[in-house]
């Protein structure tokens, strides 16, 4: 891989990102309302008064002059003050990623571990019962709305049997690892559902495809078994695709499963987008989206750099 | 029936006079691939059912979808003779309110995918089409909004707005076409080199004739199925926005807002949670597998 090509495909996520930004910025003012609204219906403040706030708050300013002044204080990191707290934006979703980050990170290594096996069985064995059950059950779980799942699991596991919590992160007093478990269970399990249904599919895709390549015919005449030949030459094959699925839902799964978090009161940033929007806190809202988009945009990156590293065949110039 | 019709388009450049009867042999032979196997003919069966169901409604049930039966106003109540789901806390029928949901979660699912589906073919038609300059902004802008995470920006944007149902349909199908566009400049960018592209410019075709009449007819196929995908993903994000409190507001019913006003009641009356979640469920499972069907008749591969 040629080191222009990976420098030239860095400096293309610059106005990618700004791109972004300026569709953002722009939907947040479209809205209806602005930020010195709350003002207009308080009669102690006078007309002189608004004006003067407006100016302090550099609202006075053309659009794209606002926009230039907000997007280079995003580029430094100065993010702004939540409306619904007072604090940096900065700090409150900082304080929230860990939960995010734990529940993401369980949930991709969940669906990683358990959507390959299910992919390369399923197609191994094609066309028969054991296959046509897991393409079903996978339809499943791609189907499945998550958040009434997770409604069913908590009347199941919590209520009914009072097996596992209902919601939270963790039981107050209580830091062992244990506690931590039996929370993350239903959470996980929830989010990693439809990621492993998603993965297992597209590997059985395109693992049957590369198994009808003549490389696969040939390694069979070779004399190797169906466990070689799918473990030594096809699976490689057939991950390419997979890749970039993968690099999807680990953008998706990292910065935040909004509704898994909401039912679970688990308190990462996508419960914190939710509260941000019942208070239209924009400026976090702002930071979120534009976090989540960095994430999107650096996966999708690191997916072409996997390629490369998958197939060596493949060559960006 | 849309199937149907779309038969004889794929194959409509080879033979355009060719005799009545054969377009309608091979629409049956479609149905026939495309109901081969036993989920599709489930799942085309569940829809019809629930299409019938949901348009019926008004006319089987004995109470309108807002109808409050004061005597059971405050907690949920169990089901009974009189209500077979049950009723909410504001004393309406459950069964009533689940097939009404349906409506209305049905038709933004169908609507936003007609969007999309439009929106995407077009641009992705003018993209593989035109090539060049045009080509290359229209991708782009489709990398900046596939860049973007779908469900907070649909949140941002129904929360900022508050929408009704019109302009939910449009912030739906107008966030999820990219998927639809790639397809179709992908098909687009083949069919125009073909032979029969070029005869009907020779014959004085012009760009817009040449894209309606020849080259989207033979993608009809690919663009059915991302179309018939998008049906199951906009239910989905329709009743994902409703549960959280974005999307369709009470009274008007639609499944996800009928599970948000059920999710408090879960530990006592579950009878209400359940109902419209397995809608949900069974609806997108069967649009799914409908479509994968249609993806093996349309392509057929081994």
């Amino acid at each position: 891989m040629s080191q222009a090509w990976l420098l030239r495909r860095l400096l293309g996520v610059v106005p990618l990102l700004l791109a972004i930004s300026v569709l953002l910025f722009t939907i947040v003012h479209l809205a209806p309302g602005g930020p010195t609204d709350v003002y207009a219906d308080n009669p102690s403040v006078t007309p002189q008064a608004l004006a003067e706030i407006r100016i302090a708050y550099g609202l006075d300013q053309p659009l794209p002059v606002q926009y230039l002044r907000w997007a280079s204080a995003m580029a430094r990191g100065v993010w702004g003050y939540s409306i619904r707290t007072g604090r940096p934006v900065t700090t409150e979703i900082a304080e929230r990623l860990p939960a995010s980050l734990l529940l993401g990170g369980t949930a991709l290594a969940l669906s990683a571990l358990l959507a390959l096996p299910i992919g390369i069985l399923s197609a191994a064995l094609r066309r028969t019962a054991v296959d046509r059950v897991l393409t079903l059950v996978s339809f499943a779980g791609i189907s499945v709305p998550v958040f009434w799942l997770a409604l069913m699991l908590q009347l199941l596991f919590s209520i009914h049997w009072t097996l596992l919590p209902a919601a939270g992160y963790e039981t107050i007093g209580d830091t062992g690892v244990l506690d931590h478990l039996r929370h993350l269970a239903m959470p996980a399990a929830v989010l990693s559902l439809a990621t492993i249904a998603n993965w297992s599919r597209f590997l059985r895709g395109s693992l049957v495809d590369a198994l009808q390549q003549d490389y696969v015919r040939t390694a069979y005449a070779k004399g190797h078994g169906t466990a070689g030949v799918i473990v030594h030459h096809a699976l490689r094959n057939a991950l390419l695709p997979v890749v970039t699925i993968i690099s999807l839902d680990l953008a998706s799964l990292i910065s935040g499963a909004i509704i898994t978090e909401t039912v679970f009161a688990w308190p990462g940033i996508g419960r914190l987008f939710v509260e941000s929007m019942d208070a239209r806190d924009y400026p976090v809202l702002m930071g979120l989206m534009m976090l989540g988009s960095l994430a999107l945009v650096l996966a999708n990156l690191c997916a072409d750099l996997v390629y490369t590293l998958i197939d060596p065949r493949i060559r960006y110039e | 029936m849309s199937e149907r019709a779309a038969s004889p388009a794929i194959n409509g450049d080879a033979a355009p006079g060719a005799a009545a009867a054969q377009p309608q042999s091979r629409g049956r032979s479609f149905l026939r691939r495309l109901l081969r196997a036993a989920p599709a003919r489930v799942s085309l069966g569940f829809l019809l059912l629930l299409a019938a169901t949901v348009i019926l409604v008004p006319l089987c049930s004995p109470y309108a979808y807002d109808q409050q039966d004061l005597d059971l106003i405050g907690q949920p109540a169990a089901p009974d003779g009189a209500h077979w789901f049950g009723t909410d806390t504001l004393g309406e029928d459950s069964l009533t309110r689940v097939f009404y949901g349906g409506r209305i979660s049905l038709c933004v699912g169908l609507a936003s995918a007609l969007v999309a589906t439009l929106l995407g073919t077009a641009i992705g038609a003018l993209a593989g089409f035109f090539g060049g300059r045009v080509d290359q902004w229209l991708m782009r802008g489709t990398d900046v909004v596939l860049s973007i995470p779908l469900l907070p920006l649909v949140l941002l944007l129904s929360g900022m707005f508050r929408p009704g149902l019109g302009s939910l349909v449009l912030a739906i199908g107008g966030l999820t076409w990219m998927a639809t566009a790639r397809i179709v400049r992908g098909q687009v960018l083949s069919l125009r080199e073909l032979e029969f592209v070029d005869a009907a410019r020779a014959l004085g075709a012009g760009n817009g004739r040449l894209i309606l009449r020849h080259i989207l007819p033979n993608a009809v196929g690919p663009i059915t199925v991302s179309a018939t995908l998008a049906v199951g993903s906009s239910i989905l994000l329709e009743s994902a926005l409703s549960f959280l409190g974005f999307g369709v507001q009470p009274p008007t019913p639609t499944w996800g807002n009928l599970l948000n006003a059920a999710s408090p009641w879960i530990g006592t009356a579950p009878w209400l949670a359940l109902p419209p979640g397995l809608m949900i469920f069974a609806t997108v499972l069967a649009v799914n597998c409908l479509g994968d069907a249609l993806r093996d008749a349309l392509e057929p591969k081994d």
